[in-house]
């Protein structure tokens, strides 16, 4: 028996991740739990994440779940989806600034490129100088940066579903798993050690993404 | 290349069953919404949107399991809409396996409402739907206002102004729908989906008057949408979703293929 924990955190829509799982895994069996005993006992775990930042963060240390991720990466695989991503790192731009885990080096920031003269407001723009739509939603193409056992039977290229308004740049000596283009470049996966997280909803990419949670429910950690 | 443009067929759903009504009127039944959705997902759907129709409590039931039921089988975003009134409306429908809601009504009677659900759930899923009827003369400069009641009540309320005010409490995307054009087939109102498009930051779904794959093109190049919504020329067969998207990746959209 395949034992996966999605850890609860009340933030967001954790039974798309739940169904999605139960659809591509044989024998597995899918927990939606903030309890650190469940969690720690699974031979997986995912670590999701919409809305506020501030908010996550919040949550995340009233019910321990720091403390949980931190103990969970040290000794098997961790995927984290889109907040739960951006929560890794050190800091986000979102709410004025909060403090994140800092397992992984890098900032997550809001998604801009220049400055409106008249009124102040941060813009993207894209190459032709027109403004793109913040949130970036939809799908949109991510470049892999390098094998990894998560992109098996995964082509380069393949476009993901995206939903998110900050976006995770890098520390150095961190690796990006796979880029995405929208005004600036943005990591759209990073991989360090057990962990490997993305920026898109992998469950509600339909091939691409399903492909990658099945990935993910045979990979042993590490590359 | 960049972001791609959606193409999101549309379910209007009373109690359980995918109807689509002309106008908003004359109900004609058009199958299961599992099983319509599940065809929709592999013929390369983006998203799928589910409108919500049904009056009566039992209905409403009726509508969460089939919410599940799609969100079991269909791995693309699904939006719900229809009766969203309450944040208790909006945890239901998120738990059932929906990802965004779509508040209309309850929004223009309670604008605060929105800024509430954006707070509690994030403005990732809370989609403002915007009924908007044009009011100016010919010859006028344009203008639009919204309505409600399914485009029967008019609110005084300029369409422009109500999307940038929905935005800034936290609508993370506008479902834009002419209610001139919607069952029409004569194509989307283009200066409503433009003005309000370079009005406010977020993605627009230009939705109401869809006839032909020119008029998604349109919508998109013309109407600065980010989306396009669909119902019948999906339902009845007249196009399918890869024969759209073929046609306006023909025509220079980015497109998921």
């Amino acid at each position: 028996m395949n034992k996966v924990a999605v850890i609860d955190y009340g933030m967001g829509n954790l039974h798309s991740v739940a169904k999605a799982l139960e659809h591509v895994g044989n024998n597995t069996r899918v927990s939606v739990t903030a309890d650190a005993k469940t969690i720690l006992e699974a031979d997986r775990v995912i670590f999701p994440g919409v809305g506020a930042i501030r908010d996550c963060m919040a949550e995340i240390r009233r019910l321990g779940i720091d403390d949980i991720v931190a103990e969970a990466v040290r000794s098997k695989p961790l995927l984290a989806i889109c907040v739960g991503m951006q929560a890794l790192m050190e800091r986000s731009e979102e709410n004025g600034g909060v403090d994140c885990l800092g397992i992984v080096k890098g900032q997550v920031k809001r998604f801009a490129n220049a400055v409106d003269p008249q009124s102040g407001a941060s813009l993207l723009l894209d190459e032709s100088g027109e403004a793109l739509k913040v949130p970036h939603m939809g799908w949109n193409i991510v470049q892999q940066t390098g094998t990894h056992p998560l992109w098996s039977g995964i082509a380069d290229g393949t476009r993901f579903y995206f939903v998110h308004s900050y976006y995770v740049a890098l520390g150095a000596g961190e690796k990006a798993a796979g880029v995405t283009h929208y005004g600036v470049d943005i990591t759209a996966a990073l991989s360090k050690g057990n962990i490997f997280a993305v920026q898109f909803h992998p469950e509600k990419s339909q091939h691409g993404g399903l492909q990658l949670l099945r990935n993910f429910l045979s990979w042993n950690g590490e590359n | 290349m960049a972001l791609a443009k959606r193409i999101i067929p549309c379910l209007d759903c009373d109690n359980g069953r995918v109807v689509k009504g002309v106008k908003f009127l004359d109900i004609r039944d058009a199958g299961d919404p599992v099983e319509i959705s599940r065809r929709y997902s592999d013929a390369g759907a983006d998203e799928i949107t589910f409108l919500d129709i049904t009056a009566s409590h039992e209905g409403r039931d009726t509508t969460v399991h089939t919410v599940e039921a799609i969100a079991g089988q269909v791995f693309i975003p699904l939006t719900v809409g229809g009766g969203i009134r309450t944040l208790e409306d909006i945890r239901t429908m998120l738990n059932a396996g929906a990802d965004k809601v779509s508040i209309n009504t309850a929004a223009v009677f309670n604008p605060d409402f929105v800024r509430e659900a954006a707070e509690r759930f994030g403005s990732q899923c809370i989609v403002v739907a915007i009924d908007a009827k044009k009011v100016s003369a010919e010859g006028e400069s344009p203008r639009w206002e919204i309505f409600t009641h399914g485009g029967r009540k008019p609110t005084g309320i300029d369409a422009i102004e109500w999307a940038k005010r929905m935005v800034k409490y936290g609508a993370g995307e506008i479902l834009l729908t002419s209610m001139d054009r919607d069952g029409t087939k004569s194509g989307f109102d283009l200066a409503l989906n433009r003005a309000i498009s370079n009005a406010v930051s977020v993605p627009i779904i230009a939705s109401g008057g869809v006839g032909n794959l020119q008029d998604l093109v349109d919508g998109v190049v013309e109407g600065h949408a980010d989306a396009v919504l669909a119902a019948s020329i999906f339902h009845f067969g007249e196009y399918s979703i890869g024969e759209a998207k073929q046609y306006m990746a023909e025509r220079g959209i980015t497109m998921r293929l």
